[in-house]
């Protein structure tokens, strides 16, 4: 049986360009380490579907917050839920509003429950589906409708990524993957739906040892593993440096927002 | 300028809505601040994966903090017994269940109970949705929590929605900072006011048309 294991750059080497790529973005349980490795791979064209787009001020990218904007240069549609794009204090939040004023960033959105209900649909494979959510919404706006049992429905395609990057706490050697609180989120989902899958995991252990009534991805959705090395910025021993970095920044932020407002009065 | 409550006097307000076995949704912003004040067995969902979640850690606890461990609006909760996780889809099954009251913010809400609470972003060409259409169609019961009146002074409480709609005919009660007012069949009708403030006071700040409840009354904590 052949190895999952393997380096960051060996599991993105083989990403095309205008892939559509998979991930989940919402604090823990966001494939940090991957997605630096896919920047440094340099992939272009990409689609980026993704349920947080929140790109950082330059001096937490530095220190390693999550920051689905790394990718932006090499991105031409994002697909998310929420995106804080035209944030002044932010470079690449203003590069997004460039970006799709100069024709050269498209951008769709979309709820959270669509967005992860049409991962579901790509998942199971299916040609869509028809959806309540976004009735009466600018969601409707060009898309077919359909009034089932007195009610009206949208119809929508399901979204089959090309690559899964995967966030997980620990995997077995075969795959199997098992999470850890809020960082599973959209995670097993995008196992599912993606056609090639890696996991960036905290730790790997021999089979067995992950009690088969827990795991949640089986091994059978995951391509490839990766392990975080201790010493990375990703890694769980350097987390408190990227809480510490944003507790910091955050209190700064509003602190300086407070004497502006009080400088204007 | 009339005395208007502040933030965690309406969630107070919010929170007395909540009873024991109730399951519940809080929005970003002034919904969030509900949690403090929800009674003893309403558990607290977020629509990244939690149901039951514990009481926030502050920001002198970090040492004590699961990093793994957080709500929707990025804040660290405590370990409860009978709290459960699980990924997005099972998440947002529950939020379109109808078994979740969901507590939402709002920046206009229209006669018919129409709600916009997305904001557009910065720029109008992306959105930050989030999880709101879901939480706003599938709730049990929705309860808008917000201020009466836009920072400029604007009614919220209008005819018609200006700005983008989330969700159609969707808001049961309407809890701001002046009065309580519940959607009905049959329109608006204002349920309390605060204290200090007549009726004829919260509507003139009021651009849909309320009906006045027979059993009105001031608003209790």
């Amino acid at each position: 049986m052949a190895d999952k294991i393997t380096t960051a750059a060996e599991a993105v080497a083989d990403i095309k360009d205008g892939s559509l790529i998979a991930a989940n973005f919402w604090g823990p349980g966001t494939p940090l380490y991957l997605w630096r490795a896919l920047a440094e791979q340099g992939a272009r064209d990409l689609t980026v579907c993704i349920n947080n787009y929140v790109p950082r001020a330059e001096e937490l990218r530095e220190k390693g917050m999550p920051d689905a904007a790394l990718l932006l240069p090499q991105t031409r549609k994002i697909i998310s839920p929420f995106c804080s794009a035209g944030r002044s204090e932010v470079p690449t939040a203003l590069e997004i509003v460039r970006r799709i004023e100069e024709g050269t960033l498209e951008f769709e959105s979309l709820s959270h429950g669509l967005f992860i209900e049409r991962l579901h649909a790509g998942a199971m494979r299916l040609g869509g589906f028809y959806s309540p959510i976004g009735i009466g919404t600018h969601i409707e706006q060009g898309m077919e409708k359909r009034v089932i049992n007195g009610k009206e429905y949208i119809f929508h395609e399901p979204i089959m990524p090309d690559v899964g990057l995967v966030s997980a706490d620990k995997a077995d050697k075969l795959g199997n993957l098992v999470y850890h609180g809020t960082a599973r989120a959209a995670n097993p989902i995008i196992a599912m739906a993606s056609r090639y899958t890696v996991a960036e995991v905290f730790e790997i252990v021999e089979p067995g040892e992950l009690d088969p009534d827990i795991i949640v991805t089986p091994a059978a959705f995951v391509d490839r593993i990766v392990l975080i090395p201790d010493d990375d910025i990703a890694s769980r021993n350097r987390r408190i440096e990227r809480l510490l970095a944003n507790i910091e920044y955050r209190q700064r932020r509003a602190a300086e927002a407070e004497a502006a407002q009080g400088g204007a009065q | 300028m009339k005395d208007r409550l502040t933030d965690e006097l309406v969630a107070m307000r919010v929170a007395k809505e909540l009873v024991p076995g109730d399951y519940c949704n809080l929005g970003i912003g002034l919904p969030l601040l509900c949690a403090s004040y929800a009674p003893e067995g309403v558990m607290m969902q977020s629509e990244n994966g939690v149901l039951g979640y514990g009481p926030l850690y502050t920001s002198d606890e970090i040492d004590l903090i699961d990093q793994d461990m957080v709500d929707a609006g990025m804040r660290y909760f405590q370990y409860v017994p009978g709290m459960s996780f699980f990924d997005m889809l099972t998440s947002f099954a529950m939020i379109r269940s109808s078994r979740l009251i969901s507590i939402l913010g709002g920046l206009q809400v229209s006669e018919k109970g129409d709600l916009a609470v997305h904001s557009l972003s910065d720029d109008e060409r992306t959105t930050r949705i989030g999880g709101s259409m879901d939480l706003t169609w599938g709730a049990k019961r929705l309860i808008v929590a917000m201020t009466h009146n836009a920072k400029d002074g604007t009614p919220k409480v209008i005819r018609q929605l200006t700005m983008p709609v989330t969700a159609k005919e969707c808001v049961n009660l309407i809890v701001t900072d002046i009065a309580v007012i519940e959607v009905t069949a049959g329109g608006l009708v204002l349920k309390e006011v605060a204290p200090g403030w007549t009726p004829e006071e919260v509507v003139a700040e009021t651009e849909a048309p309320l009906a006045i409840a027979t059993d009105l009354r001031e608003m209790e904590f």
